[in-house]
C-alpha cells in the first residue's frame, strides 16, 4: 500500500492485516489475544537510613473491585518486607512460604536474615515454576550490609536497584520516581516520594485504587503505616431519596395482628463499608 | 475467592535481555567483555542500568543475553558449580571449565531455556579466552558478539578486528561496537559496561550514555 507521508497523519494499514488475521485464526479455531488488565501499583525506594515500600489497596476480579482495602505489603522477617503484584493468592502463599523458611534458616544460623537470602529463595522458587506462579514482587529490607531493594519477576529474574516499581501502574509510578528521586534522601522526603508515586498509579491506572499503604524499614525499626493516606475516601451523601412521612395522604387504616411464635433469633450484620 | 488478574501480558511473555548487545574479545594476556544495560518487557524498559556482565569466578565473567530469568539462573548455577570445582582441584578454574559448565546446561535444557551466555576470562594455562555456548555448542573464538544488537555490528567487527590488538585497542573496539549497536538497535541502550580481565586482576568500568563515542548523524 502506498502511503504519501506528506499528507497522511494517521495510517490504518494494520486494519486490513488484522482483519485477515482474524479470519484465518478463526478457521483454525482460536481467537486473537485480548488485552489483559492487571491491578496494582507497588514500589520501593532506598533512602539514607533504610527503605520505604509502598502499595495501593485495590484487588480486582476482572473489571470488578473484589477488595477495596487489601494488604499488599507482606511480612517476610522482622527486617524484610515484600510487596506483591500479580495473582493475589500466588503472592500471599509465596511470601508466606519464604517467610517460614527464612525463619527456620535464621534460627539455624543464629543471625538476622539478609535481604539477599530472601531474594535468592524467592527467585529460585519462581524459576522452578517457570512463570506459572504469577507473583511479581518488590522486596526490601535492612540487614547487616545496609538497606537493599530488589524487584523479582514471575519468571525468576531479579534486579537490584535504588528504586523500583511493579504492577499495571508501574509506568505511572516510575515517571514520578525518575523525576524526583535523589540518592540519600531524608525519611520524610522518601515517604512523600513513594506516596506520590503510588498516587500516580492510583489515579492514572484503572487497576489500582483506594488507599496508599507504606512500610518504612530502618535498622532495628519497622513502621507499617496502613493506611498512610486515604486517597479515596467514600463520599458522604448530600441528598436523600426518602419521602417525608405524610407525603402520601392516608384514607383508611386496617390493622390485623398475626399470632406468631418466635422460634429462633439471630443477627447478621451486613458489611456496608 | 478474590484474586487479582494475572500479571501484565508483557511481563509474562518476555522480561528479557534478548534485546541486548554483548561482546567479548581476547588479547594477548587477557580479555575485554562488554554489554549494554537495557532490560525490556514488551515495549517498556524495566531496568535501564542492568549490568549484564556476571562474574562466574574471580577472573572469569559471562555476558548474559536472552531471557533474563534463564540467563541469571544459569550464571548463578555455574558460579556455584565453579566454586565447588575450584575447591576440589585446589586452584583457580580454567575458562574452558567454566564454558563447559555453561555449555552442559545450555545443551541439556536447550528446549526449555532461551538464553545465550558468552564466557570470557583469563587463566594461567591459555591466557585470555572467549567461548560461545549458543544452543549448547562450545567454540573458542578470538572475539564474539551476541544479542539483538549484534546484527547491526557484524560488518563493523569483521572490518575492524585485527590480530594482535593491545589491551587499549580492545577496550576501544568494545566501546565503539557497543555504541554503534546501541545507536541502531531499539532494544539496546542505557550505559555501556565493560570488564577487562588479565593476570593482574579485573577492572570494571561503566560509560554513561552521554560519554559514549559518537558517529555519523549524532
Amino acid at each position: 500500500m502506498h502511503t504519501d507521508l506528506s499528507e497522511t497523519v494517521i495510517v490504518f494499514v494494520s486494519f486490513f492485516r488484522n482483519a485477515l488475521l482474524e479470519r484465518d485464526v478463526a478457521k483454525v479455531g482460536c481467537s486473537l489475544p485480548g488485552a489483559r488488565k492487571t491491578g496494582t501499583t507497588i514500589c520501593g525506594v532506598v533512602y539514607k537510613d533504610g527503605v520505604v515500600l509502598g502499595a495501593d489497596t485495590r484487588a480486582t476480579e476482572g473489571m470488578v473491585v473484589a477488595d477495596k482495602n487489601c494488604s499488599k505489603i507482606h511480612y517476610i522477617s522482622p527486617n524484610v518486607y515484600c510487596c506483591g503484584a500479580g495473582t493475589a493468592a500466588d503472592t500471599e502463599m509465596t511470601t508466606q512460604l519464604i517467610s517460614s523458611n527464612l525463619e527456620l534458616h535464621s534460627l539455624s544460623t543464629n543471625r538476622l536474615p539478609r535481604v539477599a537470602t530472601a531474594c535468592r529463595m524467592l527467585k529460585q522458587m519462581l524459576f522452578r515454576y517457570q512463570g506459572y506462579i504469577g507473583a511479581a514482587l518488590v522486596l526490601g529490607g535492612v540487614d547487616c550490609n545496609g538497606p537493599h531493594l530488589y524487584s523479582i519477576y514471575p519468571h525468576g529474574s531479579t534486579d537490584k536497584l535504588p528504586y523500583v516499581t511493579m504492577g499495571s501502574g508501574s509506568l505511572a509510578a516510575m515517571a514520578v520516581f525518575e523525576d524526583r528521586y535523589k540518592p540519600d534522601m531524608e525519611e520524610e522526603d522518601a515517604k512523600r516520594l513513594v506516596r506520590d508515586a503510588i498516587a500516580a498509579g492510583i489515579f492514572n491506572d484503572l487497576g489500582s485504587g483506594s488507599n496508599i499503604d507504606l512500610c518504612v524499614i530502618t535498622k532495628g525499626k519497622v513502621d507499617y503505616l496502613r493506611p498512610h493516606d486515604e486517597a479515596n475516601k467514600k463520599g458522604v451523601r448530600t441528598g436523600d431519596y426518602k419521602y417525608k412521612s405524610g407525603t402520601t395522604g392516608v384514607l383508611s387504616k386496617l390493622v390485623i395482628p398475626l399470632q406468631l411464635e418466635l422460634m429462633e433469633e439471630s443477627v447478621q450484620t451486613m458489611d456496608t463499608s | 475467592s478474590e484474586e487479582e488478574e494475572c500479571e501484565h501480558q508483557a511481563e509474562s511473555s518476555s522480561h528479557s535481555s534478548d534485546r541486548t548487545t554483548i561482546i567479548a574479545i581476547a588479547f594477548e594476556g587477557g580479555v575485554v567483555i562488554g554489554s549494554d544495560s537495557r532490560v525490556s518487557a514488551g515495549a517498556s524498559v524495566v531496568n535501564r542500568v542492568m549490568n549484564k556482565l556476571s562474574p562466574l569466578h574471580d577472573k572469569i565473567y559471562c555476558a548474559l543475553s536472552g531471557s533474563a530469568a534463564d540467563a541469571q539462573t544459569m550464571a548463578e548455577i555455574v558460579n556455584y558449580q565453579l566454586d565447588v570445582h575450584s575447591i576440589e582441584v585446589g586452584e583457580d578454574p580454567l575458562v574452558r571449565s567454566a564454558a563447559t559448565l555453561v555449555k552442559n546446561i545450555s545443551y541439556k535444557y536447550k528446549e526449555e531455556l532461551s538464553a545465550h551466555l558468552i564466557v570470557a576470562g583469563w587463566d594461567r594455562r591459555a591466557g585470555g579466552q572467549v567461548y560461545v555456548t549458543l544452543d549448547g555448542l562450545l567454540a573458542r573464538q578470538p572475539f564474539a558478539i551476541g544479542g539483538s544488537g549484534s546484527s547491526y555490528i557484524y560488518g563493523f567487527v569483521d572490518a575492524e578486528y585485527r590480530q594482535g590488538m593491545t589491551k587499549k585497542d580492545c577496550q576501544e573496539f568494545v566501546v565503539n561496537a557497543l555504541a554503534l549497536a546501541m545507536n541502531r538497535d531499539g532494544s539496546s541502550g542505557g550505559v555501556a559496561y565493560f570488564v577487562t580481565i588479565d593476570k593482574d586482576g579485573t577492572d570494571e568500568k561503566c560509560i554513561l550514555g552521554n560519554k559514549l563515542p559518537t558517529f555519523f548523524d549524532e
